[in-house]
């Protein structure tokens, strides 16, 4: 068997959901029933055989090609199985993970693993505005599993989330955990603005203080946290600057926030 | 059955189930992982009085915690689950979340659940924070020293209280230098543990009294200054007698502390004043296990 290959014929001129390609949705389905299933384009109906090539039978293993930065939710949903895309991606990619893996070797759009509960996204490049975050009118971003972020993050990343974990190997913009209940982010480069904003509970963990504090995150010293051992432990062999941290590491400066909606929040900069 | 001059008994020792769990300690260094793991073990030789029976499994070393730390694997066994999640509570809230640099993990990944940081969180007063790390869950809880690092949730399992074997010698010196000679190759196993003081017990007790409110009392057929006086199990060669007890997670492994520690008290033999090796039991009546001496050591 061969991994199922979608093949962009051309790049489509407006968004394509294709969340529906996912393995469990097209688990069992025969070519002819995969090239069948209707994809909106726009206004526009298309067959899925008319939007791409399509080759190979494992519907465990899915590779989308070609410019994929119109397609959206990519994987999304999926509770097994593995999806690679050759190049970016566009937006909402692993909406909703259960389980599986998500592999984007370039960027992915915005919102990338919102509502995601478990499983791994890796993406090689950047992710753009709210990854792990909560989209409009939900009340929570991420809520488990591990992302991967290999470039640069947008602004609120981690906004609203609930559980899991977010690596970012470079930066990550402003406003990043802003509303966060729950869960880690790692940033491994430098930080924007005002992180922490609204933020309930959870862990950012930087290498460095952000460009800007905000006024009600307060700082509480220097510490030795045992936690930080296992953390970094589970991360060891993580592709990036995370799977080679020293897990014996584990004094940080410990900033509580946000101190407007409680403050049970933390900021550790690694020393 | 004789074995460097030791008579092995055609008896066997009669041990019961019970609930066992495994626990990690950490601290900063070894010797604060020690003063924990003795205070959490401490007070906890027989079920009769204490509530629970426990005792250091081993030393590990940083590489084998979970935190990288030096730590101490402890055993705790209880008559029921109930009893167990009392024990565990008390003595990790009173001996290890107040003791230097502690933190305590899981010793098993199976069995049933058995809340650890579940319920000592709330000791943070809100301040306490868990994390999700590998698929655990981890509390947090802010003391005077930093953070109190606690797993949520233990796992207890099936397991067996009350594997024993006396020693029956010529004098008290020589009986107590075989059971040390025994519990040192003893303590070299995993899964068990001698939860008397030094693993050696002198105080044999049989089911019952002549007092109504106690329901055990001193093993008289095995105390020798009454062997004249009553129904004694000792000849006038014995001067003294001491017993080592066992708990274990598994049948197998206090079986094989068994056998380990005979052979260790049967390699000083008569030359060194041992008569007989012999064990406690109750008519095989009232326990689940029986460890047949000369089964073991055949």
């Amino acid at each position: 068997m061969s991994a199922l290959t979608f093949t962009l014929r051309s790049a489509p001129a407006q968004r394509v959901d294709v969340g529906m390609l996912n393995p469990a949705a097209l688990a069992g389905q025969a070519a002819s029933d995969i090239a069948a299933i209707v994809l909106n384009v726009g206004k526009r109906v298309v067959r899925a055989d008319e939007l791409f090539d399509i080759a190979g039978d494992d519907a465990t293993d899915i590779v989308f090609r070609g410019d994929c930065s119109k397609l959206e939710r990519i994987g999304a949903g999926m509770k097994s199985g593995h999806v690679t895309v050759a190049g970016d991606a566009g937006p909402y990619v692993g909406q909703g993970l259960l389980g599986g893996t998500i592999t984007v070797s370039g960027s992915a759009g915005a919102f990338c693993a919102t509502g995601m509960k478990g499983g791994r996204i890796d993406i090689a490049g950047d992710v753009g505005e709210s990854a792990g975050g909560a989209i409009p009118g939900e009340m929570k971003g991420m809520a488990g599993g591990l992302l991967l972020v290999g470039g640069h993050a947008g602004d609120r990343l981690g906004d609203r989330m609930r559980r899991g974990q977010i690596l970012v190997g470079g930066n990550a913009g402003d406003y990043c955990g802003t509303r966060m209940i729950a869960g880690t982010i790692a940033v491994a480069g430098a930080l924007g603005a005002y992180p922490a904003y609204g933020m309930k509970r959870g862990t950012l963990i930087l290498n460095a203080l952000p460009a800007q504090m905000l006024p009600t995150v307060v700082d509480c010293g220097a510490h030795r946290l045992g936690f930080l051992s296992l953390l970094y432990a589970s991360w060891k062999g993580l592709p990036g600057p995370f799977g080679t941290l020293d897990a014996g590491a584990c004094t940080v400066r410990r900033y509580m926030g946000d101190m407007a909606v409680g403050g049970r929040g933390e900021l550790l900069v690694r020393g | 059955m004789i074995i460097n001059g030791v008579a092995i008994d055609d008896t066997f020792a009669e041990a019961f189930g019970m609930r066992g769990i495994r626990l990690i300690i950490t601290a900063y260094n070894e010797t604060w992982a020690l003063h924990s793991a003795n205070a959490l073990t401490g007070f906890a030789t027989s079920v009769i009085a204490c509530g629970a029976e426990a005792g250091i499994e081993r030393m590990m070393s940083p590489d084998e915690t979970p935190d990288g730390r030096p730590g101490v694997s402890v055993l705790l066994f209880a008559v029921s689950s109930k009893e167990l999640i009392k024990q565990i509570e008390r003595r990790v809230g009173q001996c290890v979340l107040t003791s230097p640099t502690s933190a305590i993990f899981a010793g098993l990944d199976e069995g049933d659940p058995v809340p650890l940081g579940k319920t000592l969180r709330y000791f943070g007063d809100g301040f306490q924070t868990s994390k999700q790390i590998a698929g655990k869950r981890y509390w947090r809880i802010p003391v005077m020293d930093g953070e109190f690092l606690v797993q949520d949730t233990a796992r207890m399992v099936k397991a067996v209280g009350g594997g024993n074997f006396l020693v029956l010698a010529d004098t008290q010196v020589q009986a107590l230098e075989a059971c040390e000679a025994a519990i040192v190759d003893m303590r070299k196993l995993r899964e068990i543990v001698m939860p008397f003081p030094g693993g050696v017990v002198r105080s044999g007790s049989k089911v019952g009294s002549k007092y109504k409110a106690l329901s055990a009392s001193t093993n008289d057929a095995f105390c020798p200054t009454l062997r004249g006086a009553t129904k004694s199990e000792l000849d006038e060669r014995i001067g003294a007698v001491l017993e080592i007890v066992i708990d274990g997670l598994t049948d197998a492994s206090v079986k094989k502390a068994m056998e380990v520690g005979m052979r260790a008290v049967c390699r000083i033999g008569a030359a060194g004043g041992i008569r007989r090796l012999s064990a406690g039991n109750y008519g095989g009546k009232l326990g689940q296990f029986q460890y047949h001496l000369r089964e073991i050591l055949k």
